[in-house]
């Protein structure tokens, strides 16, 4: 089943006639994603990769009966498009841009709280590399390749990190059911909480990494989550332990500002509830596997 | 990005927050004609820096006369200030504030930052100003009033009025107090802050609020709609490796050791450091080289890292999933021959066009060390150091 997309889900691309849309399209496509539409404003009645392009969501959405939406939107529009998106009805977004200014994802999180629970879209990203479930489908950038298929989930804030984690579960032969990227914005569409929460409800996902990083309190909601709601064993890593207070470290939100965001702190909590925290990025694979061992708990 | 004080003051002044009157100054001569402006008599002169603890590092004077204005600005201009601040560079001096002295009855802290837990501009206010508020956290927590602003309505009449009760004020205090949170928050709100600072917020003798200092932070990511503020940024107070890194699309931060690092994407980033360190080594830098490197970029990068002295050998780690194995390895090759590199350089491949990339290098001929993986190519890089630096 994975979570969030699977061989059945109906992509729309908003921004698919621009040369990054195409490109990464295509190599969803080639995946066999069922990207069925593409939306850039002022570019309806045309197609790009065989696949039609609207000038509006709603239009895409009434036509292809398109579910999920993958953003590849200029930072200064990539707000309205994902209220766009989320007004048309679609179920699950995933936002690629890098660059989108904090206030205008604030208002973003508060326009996707006057839906009903029913009709609300879940936001994946800003600033992420995008989601993929092995062997079914992915919406992002990421290469498909270094993800094998099967059963624990993966959920971080940063691309190329999920990469190296993927990586080195492959080469112990760990297969993986969904790769989730959050993003590395002050302010997401989705935590690590709720994924979380959608891998502990999955049938087809038996432990978790989470992948975080220094700055902000969401590391330590998942804990809390984690300790008290969670049956299924999850690792982590944290990385910034090098990093200095007070210094933006690339990701907009991975600063050190507050009590209890530095590498140190989290890893320390992540402990205590339960978390089995990979000493170094290096050991991100093993601790997985150390996890799904039979003998974990007699050990 | 930062801005410095007087700035800070002519915006919030201008959104209806009271300041003292003042005057900036870039020469002595130009500091004593400020100070005859306001009178000729008593006023404080101020460094204009981008750091906070500035009184405690001599960087503010009460003066009593322009002659001592005088006196006071040419010993301060163009000297570097380090505060508790600063890193042990510290920034240097290139201009003053000369403003009005306050006659203070009482200080007052007022912040406004994005609250990441509720994703929402919060206020955080003491009735206990002056102190930084690390300390004020650590020292008087409960002294600390905290309110959320809901984006959609805005900063409510109620609330500013209840937040100003709460710090204890009275009188015509509450009216002014209310004008000067709702003129804070349109600031925030319309330029893109990410924070306003007035530390203290000082009610005077006569009864009047009056803002003596205030700090302004913006968002970078909103710089393109916001000209204005863009204006304003002051390369003299940049790490001028940082400032030159930022222009050539590089996020780079300069840090004390003598690994340089030049990695993909900002998790990675950080994750190598750390297994720098745990090597036994320590990052000179972080750099993310971003997502579809080129050939020159990576040039940029290798020049960036080495204009610190610092550095003993460079890591090259790369997971690439947007960028390409064979772009970067020609990178590496072209910075070679431009820059002609005379140190160890560890260079560690991964994902898209890996193989290619890795022929590159080795036919290349270069004396690289190449990794395979994370672990490998950290404690390559430490094993590569000289033995004097090693040994320290």
């Amino acid at each position: 089943m994975a979570i969030l997309i699977n061989e059945n889900t109906r992509v729309v691309v908003q921004g698919l006639s621009g040369r990054i849309g195409q490109f990464h399209a295509q190599e969803m496509i080639e995946y066999g994603t069922k990207v069925v539409a593409g939306v850039t404003p002022g570019k309806g009645g045309t197609t790009v990769l065989n696949r039609p392009v609207f000038n509006t969501m709603q239009e895409a959405v009434d036509a292809t009966g398109a579910e999920a939406s993958l953003l590849f939107v200029p930072p200064a529009g990539a707000a309205d498009a994902m209220m766009e998106a989320a007004d048309a009805g679609i179920k699950t977004a995933v936002c690629v841009t890098d660059g989108i200014p904090a206030q205008d994802m604030m208002r973003v999180k508060r326009f996707l709280r006057r839906f009903p629970r029913e009709r609300k879209m879940r936001l994946i990203g800003p600033n992420c590399a995008g989601i993929i479930s092995p062997g079914k489908g992915f919406m992002g950038i990421m290469p498909p390749n270094i993800y094998a298929q099967g059963r624990v989930g993966i959920v971080g804030r940063s691309g190329t990190l999920g990469y190296e984690a993927a990586s080195q579960m492959q080469a112990l032969g760990i297969g993986i059911s969904s790769s989730i990227g959050i993003g590395g914005d002050p302010v997401n569409g989705s935590s690590f909480k709720d994924i979380l929460e959608l891998f502990e409800n999955d049938p087809d996902t038996d432990a978790v990494i989470m992948i975080g990083e220094i700055g902000g309190p969401q590391e330590a909601d998942a804990a809390a989550y984690v300790r008290d709601h969670m049956q299924k064993p999850v690792a982590a890593y944290i990385a910034g332990l090098a990093a200095p207070k007070g210094r933006q470290m690339g990701h907009a939100g991975a600063i050190i500002s507050a009590f209890g965001e530095s590498a140190q702190e989290k890893v320390a909590l992540l402990s205590a509830s339960g978390i089995e925290v990979a000493p170094n990025p290096s050991a991100m694979g093993e601790t997985v596997a150390r996890i799904l061992s039979p003998n974990r708990n007699a050990a | 990005m930062d801005i410095h004080e007087h700035q800070a003051k002519d915006i919030l002044a201008t959104f209806g927050v009271p300041v003292p009157k003042g005057g900036v100054a870039f020469s002595p001569e130009q500091a004593a004609f400020r100070c005859r402006e306001l009178g000729g008599g008593r006023c404080v002169v101020k460094a204009q820096v981008h750091s906070g603890g500035r009184g405690e590092a001599g960087g503010v004077k009460l003066c009593e006369s322009d002659s001592e204005v005088r006196t006071f600005a040419s010993e301060l201009l163009g000297k570097t200030l380090v505060t508790k601040q600063t890193d042990a560079n510290g920034k240097r001096v290139d201009r003053l504030w000369i403003e009005e002295a306050s006659e203070i009855a009482r200080e007052l802290y007022l912040g406004f930052v994005l609250d990441r837990k509720s994703e929402r501009i919060m206020i955080v206010a003491s009735g206990n100003g002056g102190m930084e508020i690390e300390d004020l956290a650590e020292e008087d927590p409960d002294s600390l009033v905290r309110m959320e602003i809901d984006p959609a309505v805005g900063l409510a009449q109620y609330q500013a009025r209840k937040l100003a009760f709460n710090l204890g004020l009275e009188g015509a205090q509450i009216g002014q107090m209310v004008t000067v949170l709702k003129a804070c928050y349109r600031a925030y709100r319309d330029l893109d802050a990410m924070m306003v600072e007035i530390n203290p917020l000082v009610v005077c003798k006569d009864d009047t609020l009056v803002a003596l200092d205030a700090k302004m932070s913006f968002d970078t990511n909103a710089l393109f709609r916001r000209a204005e503020v863009a204006a304003l940024r002051d390369p003299g107070q940049e790490d001028p490796r940082e400032s030159f890194a930022a222009d050539h699309g590089l996020a780079y931060v300069g840090l004390d050791g003598d690994i340089g690092c030049i990695i993909n994407g900002a998790g990675l980033a950080m994750a190598s450091m750390d297994m720098i360190q745990l090597a036994g080594g320590e990052p000179a830098n972080f750099l993310d080289i971003g997502g579809g490197a080129s050939a020159k970029r990576v040039c940029q990068a290798f020049r960036t890292v080495l204009s610190d002295g610092n550095v003993s050998v460079i890591l090259v780690n790369i997971f690439a999933g947007i960028n390409r194995c064979d772009w970067i390895a020609n990178g590496v090759i072209q910075a070679y021959k431009e820059i002609g590199i005379e140190i160890p350089v560890v260079v560690r491949l991964a994902g898209t066009n890996v193989e290619a990339g890795r022929k590159l290098i080795k036919e290349s001929g270069l004396p690289i060390v190449s990794a395979d993986t994370l672990a490998e190519a950290a404690e390559a890089a430490v094993a590569a150091r000289p033995q004097s630096i090693a040994a320290e």
